[in-house]
């Protein structure tokens, strides 16, 4: 008989000892050595080139909506980096294991690789680059100089990446979760995860949540607040009101994750038991809770980029989005009934059949406004002079996929359906089918679409289609088996076969993934192509697209203060209308320009955050209380910062516009 | 194996074979050598949830296939190059086609939502079949065969308590009789699923969920978890038989001539965490034994959750209930303490054995956990010590004496 026992800690280390480092993982060594080799050279290389002082002044102490959002999209790209690699090993496992070979993973490794691929690819990839998109363009297109809160801009960025940096460091300190990405109990409960992975899941994505959810509040009232004049909601360019609508979604259920997640520590930390049968508490009610955040935070991720699919087909067939008003009234419908579908999810939990029909056919009303934009961005084409530069190829991509994956949802929205098929390869290649057939298709269209406004000039055309035929080739290959596999009734999160009729089918998903791979790769030189063929590829009018929204009236890439006047709006396609009207740019009579200040509290509250949350994981109390009082001391000492806004003098403000104003005269 | 009483009956070959004339050879070749087990079950729920499946599917290609025909025309035809196409920059709004695009979708989902409705009633799990198969109802003479299925870590345990035996990782049912399923998980929560008979259900501990189901072709089906459940969740398979009666009486036999017997403490031993175990059978089963995993008290003293409950609907034993604890001895898994928690402990019974039997006795006949007849007057715990201060608990609860309440239970 097992008698509990009680943990060993030390007062210096908590449970942290050495037997916590992987080191009798090679595969992990390995990792950790090329880790260490790339960090080294580029912390070598950064020192070299004496650029630390230039990115602590520049950019990690910014708080340009401009700059941060870059820097969410490169910590989005690095993070997908890693949740790829955990992809590519999931596969090779799993077409490995058959005829009583166990693969290349034991159970241990391989359960936390799924359980990180879930979490990295949904909070630290898509999340940052959705948000780092919203960050970037929503001010631009609304005439905006910032937004609301621009130090609350930075410290968000900060504390998503501690968040990051604390799943990442589970990877060679300790382990990480084996729970499958929503840690549900009692797996994840103490009796059954002893150690530090739940642990660091949790506090990672406490202290993530933190950002998500003040950026949220920030993009909210810079969006209700800060619209140049004349702009109406109904003026709002679509992009505009997709990121408003996603980032009501995020305010109002990423409290309910954090509520959850608490409440999971508790049972962990102090022995509570909401969620052990064991003294009255119940895992069904953490199912439902972290449903009631899970389903909605879908929508948080694809509504911004319908937004981008909007801009992009109107921009590229030369004609005014059809059906505009419909087009907002779906995204409001689809943000209110995000909330009223979660228990599909478990229709296999054994709620009564009128409870699981609700909820099934919520989920189907869905379908109607989505299904509605997509024949909006039907229409917009109908008639249009369709020029296919990158970002409308992913868009007709998107669309033909998006309509598939679509399609099975819905089907898995009917209860008895879902019974055969839930947490299938099936449910699998579902979410994939939406989560990268509309949200990333959508992030590489933003990307490829803003990229010159974000640089100044254009990306590379060439690597950005080998990439784009890879990643869209490579997704079919990769995940058409997998439906085809649940159709055969095989599982998710399987490790090891014994039906050996199913190797051929995850050898060709691997090669699929192989195929994704290479995408990932010629979009990195995409990437370095154009960097180093910048001056071929430049921009000089800061219109490249003949655009129609505000944010290609400025030059590329825009001035700190984005615009030297405010803009008045008159049309919903701002940009377009004042183009049509003959506007000229004002040449004279620029003002100072009320600007916020650098700081680089941001990076030190995100960093004790980060220090907390490793505390708390491994038990080292002494530090968490020292880290929690160096938090409070320091956000009460920001308190009496007053140095937080500056004017851009009228000088350099007339000297940057009549750079702009000669450059303009020269190309004309 | 044949479907053909189906609607959308067609078997995994005929599938390939029409798949052959559409795809390239090899794909053909090896999807016709595929088991599309969903697509092609031996059960006739599983078979009406593959035609829901199916009717949805085609329902939906109504409206998936002109968009992405739309799409691919569309992106065709007013390509830049193509001058001819009509161009025309500032039209972006038609009443009667924005009509007709949210009209299009509503209609299919008003369909799909009336088919769903009535496929969730008509396929919900907990329902009692009313057919055995198509044009053959449920009469009299099927009585349905009770199976109690435990989801173990990380194996299954099937008892079948109309006959007495239990097996591990192994059942079988006989062909044409309605199966009523009894769920319940012995820690982590799992999925009960036989793709070939019927869809899945979670499995919970401290609950139960049902399934009832029938087979209708002899064969030897695969079982699993459908929900993942730690380290040894790939391992936790089963073999499900679907058998003529003569081949079950004779499976049965078997169990019972392997002589072994699961008590309560067989039980304990093989509720310990093992992977990929074999088959194992009990020629007798302890017959309160899937009420005590069910209600998490098959260790001796602990209460049990039909209890706890008897209590708490009663108003609970208030304060004084959080000493009626004993420290935990005895953990399946591994420490279940936490750091700032309280010593691991579990809530001792307060019962007596005979009580807790007839408790169980009830269940098992009228479905129902209540304990004896309803007495809705508060219990607030009166005869219990009063909470402070404090009483001294030296790790055995048999100083709480609690005559009034046993007697009013």
């Amino acid at each position: 008989m097992a008698v509990p026992q009680p943990v060993e800690t030390t007062f210096l280390f908590g449970r942290l000892t050495w037997q916590a480092f992987p080191l009798h993982e090679p595969i992990l060594v390995a990792t950790f050595a090329v880790v260490a080799l790339g960090g080294v050279a580029l912390l070598a290389t950064l020192t070299w080139f004496r650029l630390w002082g230039y990115l602590w002044r520049e950019w990690f102490t910014s708080v340009d909506h401009k700059k941060i959002g870059i820097m969410y999209m490169v910590l989005g790209l690095i993070m997908l980096l890693r949740g790829f690699a955990d992809a590519i090993m999931m596969r090779l496992q799993q077409a490995m294991a058959f005829n009583g070979s166990e693969g290349y993973l034991n159970a241990h490794h391989y359960d936390q690789i799924f359980t990180a691929h879930g979490v990295i690819m949904i909070f630290f990839v898509a999340m940052p680059l959705v948000t780092g998109l919203m960050n970037y363009v929503v001010p631009l297109q609304i005439g905006a100089r910032d937004v609301s809160f621009p130090f609350l801009n930075n410290f968000s960025f900060w504390m998503t990446v501690g968040g990051a940096v604390l799943v990442m460091a589970s990877l060679f300190v300790g382990e990480f979760a084996q729970t499958g990405w929503l840690a549900y109990p009692p797996l994840s409960n103490i009796g059954y995860s002893p150690w530090v992975g739940v642990d660091y899941y949790i506090w990672g994505l406490q202290v993530a949540g933190v950002g998500t959810t003040l950026s949220g509040i920030n993009l909210i009232c810079t969006i209700i607040k800060m619209r140049a004049p004349g702009m109406s909601l109904m003026k709002m360019p679509v992009f505009t009101w997709t990121s408003l609508c996603t980032n009501v979604l995020i305010v109002a259920s990423f409290p309910v994750l954090t509520a959850v997640l608490a409440l999971l520590s508790l049972d962990r930390y102090v022995g509570t038991n909401f969620f052990t049968n064991d003294f009255g508490g119940n895992p069904m009610m953490y199912v439902n809770l972290i449903w009631i955040w899970g389903h909605p935070e879908v929508y948080i991720l694809i509504l911004p980029l319908f937004g981008v699919f909007s801009e992009v087909t109107s921009t590229f067939s030369g004609k005014k989005l059809f059906g505009y008003t419909s087009m907002v009234y779906a995204t409001v419908v689809i943000t209110v009934l995000s909330y009223l579908v979660w228990l599909h999810h478990f229709f296999t939990m054994g709620s009564g059949a009128s409870v699981n029909s609700f909820f099934g056919i919520t989920t189907m009303i869905i379908s109607i406004p989505t299904g509605a934009k997509i024949f909006n961005w039907l229409f917009t084409m109908y008639r249009g002079r369709i020029r296919f530069e990158l970002p409308m190829m992913w868009t007709v991509a998107f669309m033909l996929t998006f309509t598939v994956g679509g399609m099975t949802g819905v089907l898995l929205a009917v209860p008895p359906a879902d019974f055969v098929l839930h947490n299938s390869l099936f449910l699998v290649a579902h979410f994939h089918n939406v989560i990268i057939g509309g949200v990333l298709f959508g992030l590489f269209a933003g990307i490829a679409y803003w990229w010159p406004k974000a640089f100044g000039f254009k990306l590379d055309p060439f690597w950005g289609k080998v990439s784009f035929w890879c990643w869209v080739v490579g997704f079919w290959l990769a995940f058409m088996p997998l439906y085809i596999l649940g159709l055969m009734g095989v599982t998710r999160r399987m490790r090891v076969f014994d039906d050996p009729s199913l190797q051929i089918w995850f050898i060709i998903a691997g090669l699929g993934a192989a195929l994704i791979a290479v995408g990932i790769a010629a979009m990195l030189l995409q990437f370095f192509v154009s960097i180093m063929r910048r001056e071929k590829l430049v921009d000089e009018t800061g219109d490249p697209w003949d655009g129609r929204t505000l944010e290609w009236s400025t030059s590329s890439p825009p001035p700190a203060y984005n615009f030297a006047f405010t803009p008045v709006i008159h049309d919903n396609d701002a940009w377009w209308d004042m183009k049509k009207r003959g506007y000229s740019r004002p040449l004279s009579g620029y003002r100072p320009i009320h600007m916020p200040s650098n700081t680089g509290t941001g990076v030190i509250l995100a960093g004790l955050s980060t220090v907390i949350g490793f505390a708390l994981v491994w038990y080292i109390w002494w530090l968490a209380a020292v880290g929690f009082f160096a938090l409070l001391v320091t956000a009460i000492g920001h308190t009496f910062n007053y140095h937080r806004d500056f004017h851009i003098p009228a000088e350099e403000v007339t000297r940057t516009e009549e750079a702009r104003t000669e450059l303009l005269a020269a190309r004309s | 194996m044949s479907t053909d009483q189906s609607l959308f009956g067609f078997s995994s070959h005929r599938l390939g074979r029409r798949l052959a004339s559409l795809l390239i050879l090899p794909l053909a070749a090896m999807l016709s050598g595929c088991d599309f087990v969903v697509l092609a079950p031996s059960g006739d729920i599983a078979a009406q949830q593959r035609d829901l499946l199916v009717i949805s599917t085609l329902l939906m290609l109504i409206i998936i296939v002109p968009v992405m025909a739309l799409t691919v025309f569309f992106a065709w035809r007013y390509r830049q190059s193509n001058a001819s196409a009509t161009y025309a920059p500032d039209w972006d709004h038609s009443t009667k086609l924005e009509l007709v695009i949210w009209a299009a979708p509503l209609l299919i989902i008003i369909c799909l939502g009336a088919l769903t409705w009535l496929g969730t009633h008509l396929l919900d799990p907990y329902r009692r079949l009313d057919r055995i198969a198509p044009g053959q109802p449920v009469t009299e003479d099927h009585r349905p065969l009770r199976v109690e299925v435990v989801s173990l870590d990380w194996k299954w345990l099937f008892i079948y308590p109309e006959y007495g035996i239990a097996t591990v990782n192994e059942a079988a049912a006989p062909v044409g009789r309605p199966i009523d399923f009894r769920i319940t998980s012995s820690g982590v929560m799992n999925s009960f699923y036989v793709p070939a008979l019927a869809g899945m259900i979670y499995s919970m501990a401290g609950m139960e969920t049902k399934l009832h189901a029938v087979i209708n072709h002899e064969g030897s089906y695969t079982g699993f978890s459908a929900n993942y459940s730690g380290a040894g969740f790939s391992g936790m398979r089963f073999a499900f038989h679907g058998q003529s009666q003569a081949g079950f009486d004779e499976w049965v036999a078997k169990a019972k001539a392997a002589g072994q017997t699961l008590d309560k403490a067989n039980y304990l031993q093989l509720e310990r965490p093992s992977e990929n175990e074999p088959v194992r059978r009990y020629a007798s089963v302890d017959p309160n034994l899937y009420q005590a995993i069910l209600n998490m008290c098959v260790e001796p003293g602990k209460m049990c959750m039909n209890e706890m409950m008897a209590i708490d609907a009663k108003g609970g034993l208030g304060l004084e209930g959080a000493y009626n604890t004993l420290p935990l001895e005895y953990d399946k898994f591994a420490r279940r303490g936490s750091i700032f928690g309280p010593r691991p402990s579990y809530v001792a019974s307060i019962c007596t054995a005979e009580e807790a039997e007839a408790a169980f006795r009830a269940a098992r006949n009228g479905g129902d956990n209540s304990i004896g007849p309803k007495d809705h007057s508060p219990l607030r715990g009166a005869g219990l010590l009063r909470p402070w201060p404090r009483p001294e608990l030296p790790g055995a609860m048999s100083q709480l004496d609690v005559p009034a309440l046993s007697s009013r239970l």
